[in-house]
């Protein structure tokens, strides 16, 4: 059996590629499109490796049975899974094509190239098609991981610029959206969700809910859950307006409004050394923290926040069910059809083959932001006015209020360098609540759902265990590149926070990356020695030393020389596997104290590039995310609830920061393809934060870098 | 309820609704306009942006019934995905959206911007997107698509 998660998982050919429709390959994938690309990216492999035409390829939407299940599309990992499967698959299905074309026309197998999806005879006008060879193959069988693909010099649709998949149909308003779907027999609904987490229904007026129901409204009330349907949508939104005027909540408890960072610190939590691997280990025990002798040594600490960030997508997330009393069908925009599935047949006691789940694209997500909560609202809906298709649209102030945000994070660091401008000693206490309470399979996933815990049989809170692996959620990227001593790298793993909180694009690396990344620029200052030649002297990664090697040369030719101009850098693998990723950032400061972005310079080894444009658009996207994040984001709250509730309450960039983009992408043609979607993101902020260091004076050690942090920091010298 | 009469991409269009209804309920719903997004409901994100006697206009708030009379134009007006006008052929090259969600409202915003003017200052073009949220950060791509349609424009 494979040693690949997706080929162990769907072995034979016929589950990747469907050539069913004359002329047309069907590709088949349990990674979903976010508007990271990934049906583009697949695309083009086909196209690549069949050599049939990019505009001939479709790619489905993944649907539970009917497409392989893949798990998440989270990590980074839609390319290693996904990527790495179809190409496998197509070449193997090249191979046995062509051994097919060449029986029939009778000629050896060297004497037939392909092309347009035609296998040919070279210098002869004989050919046949895939389609014509379909009925003769056995595409029933399993992919060989060990078949020989296209020679990269042959290479003529890859790592070129491509438009991507849909992008004709955004531009004319034509690409359907979840929140775009229309049925029969619809109804629009919509939710009415208590204050904040720690509260119970206690009355519900009832002469509010027979005044709806005349006017034709379904008010569905089910324990705490409460949401209403009707036909029309604005009816809808105003039925929910009436109902949560007329509802009353009891408080059970408030939230706490202590210091997060004090909490972070000292609330109740598990403890692990991280080895050697970035593996929290359950046996060794964590080493004193001591501290190097002054005489040979210079040690510096500092602390570095975060603090909870939100997905914070453009388009409040969705869900659409349709129950006919015995089966199920469920539309989301979520990351895994198969997961959600999990969770619906545990809290509904129903059988797989009774729900299916189909993936439609909604506004970008990621991570695990609203999207399967709206689903599964949609399902307890669904279930009580079976027959209808209901189509539920949570509201501005439901995302914000309700999704699981991104931990805050608290990291220590304790760093030395001998007097050779060595580090000597790295010692890194990471703190924050957990990153993962996706729904899992065979883990409870019912009670991940939110709305789980406000039903009539409500389930408990669930206490997401410590993730162990390599690179898990709150540990990933503490381990770096840079060749020392052991480090000392510790998780704790917080509990009894007040936020919910899970998977936000790259979990724990941003924290981690930025406090890595800021010490390291200290060091170097420290040591007297510029910040790519003390990287470069810790390195002995070839890819590293190559992407800060080109960062450092396209950073000295292009910027403007500007004496009030912050220039700074940033550095890591994403989890030490995935993309290598270095970035420059130029700045300036205002008087009134706010950050302008000038230029990003950003260099990437992402392995073999498929799709040119969409690992750009990630890197440059990852970047402004990232700038965002660090610039201006932070989930507020106060006792009685979220206050971040709108675009107001919660800003994020606007396009008057956008600095110029400057991209490079090393080729690495045959490589192992490397995710390049998340690693942007924790260079993004090492390198704002030591360009605002260069441009100031001033060490930021606490998000968000505002008016307010930064006149604060100046303040404080 | 009442009976609204709207002026929509050329065409007068009547629908029987409650007369609060927003506009983009209408436009969605009833009229399957699906191009302009339900964002915010607040008039800060721009989702909903539509054009409105030419003039870029939130649809999540105010009343379809306060824009009788009025042409309404949504960015299904523009093109089509087998002919897209200039500003829509230019975004798909440069490949602007990831999620896509914002796009429409943007697009219409700037195509308002190019009608009134083939040479606008960098000022004037971040004004007006500056009425659009992003959030997969596609906005460097974005503003570099309308510098190059200024280029196009003003050859």
């Amino acid at each position: 059996m494979s040693k690949h998660s997706s080929l162990s998982n769907s072995p034979k050919i016929s589950e990747w590629l469907d050539f069913s429709q004359e002329g047309e390959l069907t590709l088949h994938t349990g990674k979903v499109d976010i508007g990271q690309r990934i049906t583009t990216a697949l695309a083009l492999i086909a196209a690549e490796e069949l050599s049939i035409p990019f505009d001939q390829i479709s790619v489905r939407k993944t649907k539970t049975d009917v497409d392989p299940n893949e798990g998440y599309t989270a990590g980074s990992f839609s390319m290693q899974h996904s990527g790495y499967a179809i190409k496998k698959a197509t070449a193997t299905a090249r191979k046995i094509f062509t051994q097919k074309a060449a029986e029939k026309l009778n000629i050896s197998e060297d004497k037939l190239e392909v092309s347009d999806g035609q296998i040919r005879a070279k210098g002869t006008n004989q050919s046949l098609t895939y389609w014509e060879l379909m009925s003769d193959v056995n595409l029933e069988i399993d992919v060989d991981e060990d078949v020989q693909t296209k020679n990269t010099s042959d290479y003529s649709i890859q790592n070129k610029k491509h438009i991507a998949k849909g992008m004709a149909e955004i531009m004319t308003g034509k690409y359907q959206f979840l929140q775009d779907l229309k049925f029969e027999n619809m109804l629009h609904a919509r939710i009415v969700r208590p204050p904040h987490y720690h509260c119970e229904l206690e009355k519900l007026d009832p002469d509010v809910i027979s005044r709806l129901e005349k006017e034709n409204i379904f008010v569905i009330r089910d324990g705490s859950f409460l949401a209403v349907a009707a036909k029309q949508e604005y009816k809808a939104v105003k039925a929910a307006r009436r109902i949560s005027l007329a509802a009353k909540w009891k408080v059970e408890k408030q939230l706490s409004e202590e210091n997060i960072y004090s909490q972070l610190t000292a609330n109740r939590k598990d403890r692990f050394f991280v080895e050697k691997g970035c593996v929290p280990s359950t046996t060794r025990e964590i080493p004193e923290l001591t501290t190097m002798n002054e005489d040979e040594h210079i040690t510096v600490n500092a602390v570095y926040q975060k603090p909870y960030h939100m997905h914070a997508s453009i388009g409040p997330s969705a869900g659409c069910a349709h129950f006919d009393g015995q089966s199920l069908q469920v539309w989301t925009h979520n990351q895994g059809v198969y997961p959600l599935r999990a969770a619906i047949t545990e809290a509904f006691d129903m059988s797989k083959e009774n729900v299916s789940v189909q993936f439609i694209p909604g506004a970008g997500v990621y991570g695990h932001n609203g999207a399967d909560d709206a689903a599964f609202d949609a399902v307890i809906i669904a279930r009580h006015i079976p027959k209808y298709s209901i189509l539920l649209k949570w509201t501005r102030d439901d995302e914000n209020s309700w999704e699981p945000y991104g931990s805050a994070m608290h990291c220590e660091i304790q760093a030395s360098i001998n007097k050779k401008g060595k580090i000597s000693s790295w010692s890194h206490e990471t703190y924050a609540d957990t990153f993962l309470t996706r729904p899992i399979t065979g883990k409870k996933p019912a009670t991940r759902m939110l709305s789980s815990h406000y039903l009539e049989n409500a389930l408990p809170w669930p206490v997401a265990e410590p993730m162990m692996v390599p690179h898990g959620g709150i540990h990933r990227n503490m381990e770096m590149l840079y060749e020392m001593p052991e480090p000392r790298l510790v998780k704790n793993r917080v509990y009894d926070l007040p936020l919910r909180t899970s998977a936000l694009r790259t979990l724990g690396a941003y924290g981690n990356v930025f406090a890595n990344e800021s010490m390291i620029n200290e060091l170097a200052e420290r040591a007297n020695i510029d910040p790519f030649t003390f990287r470069l002297n810790h390195l002995k990664d070839e890819r590293a030393i190559n992407v800060l090697k080109k960062l450092q040369q396209v950073m000295e030719k292009d910027t403007p020389e500007d004496e009030q101009m912050g220039k700074g850098i940033g550095f890591a693998r994403y989890k030490n596997s995935a993309a290598y990723c270095a970035i420059g950032v130029s700045l300036t400061v205002t008087e009134a104290a706010e950050v302008l972005l000038h230029h990003a310079y950003i260099v990437c080894d992402a392995g073999e590039i498929v799709d040119l444009e969409g690992v750009r658009a990630q890197l440059e996207g990852g970047f402004i995310q990232a700038a965002s994040w660090t610039l201006y984001e932070q989930v507020l709250y106060e006792r009685d609830g979220i206050v971040s509730r709108d675009w107001d309450t919660y800003p994020i960039i606007t396009f008057d920061n956008i600095p110029k983009m400057h991209t490079y992408l090393i080729e690495n043609p045959g490589k192992p393809y490397l995710g390049a979607g998340e690693g942007a993101a924790g260079p993004a902020a090492a390198a704002i934060s030591n360009a605002l260091k260069d441009a100031t004076g001033l060490s930021l050690r606490k998000m968000p870098f505002n008016s307010d942090t930064i006149m604060e920091a100046a303040l404080e010298g | 309820m009442a009976l609204i009469n709207l002026h929509v991409n050329g065409k007068n269009m009547s629908v029987d609704t409650e007369t609060d209804t927003p506009l983009i309920y209408v436009l969605r719903n009833d009229f399957d306009f699906k191009g302009a997004k339900l964002g915010c409901a607040l008039e800060q994100c721009g989702a909903c942006m539509v054009l409105v006697d030419g003039e870029p206009t939130n649809s999540c708030v105010r009343a379809a019934a306060e824009f009788e009379g009025r042409q309404i134009e949504t960015v299904e007006s523009f093109g089509n995905p087998e002919k897209m006008s200039d500003i829509q052929q230019i975004f798909a090259e440069e490949n602007v959206a990831q999620c896509g969600y914002c796009t429409a409202g943007i697009v219409c915003s700037v195509t308002s911007l190019f009608r009134k003017t083939k040479t606008p200052s960098d000022e004037q073009i971040k004004d007006t997107l500056n009425r659009h949220l992003c959030r997969c950060g596609s906005h460097s791509r974005i503003l570099d698509a309308v510098y190059r349609i200024r280029e196009v424009a003003i050859r």
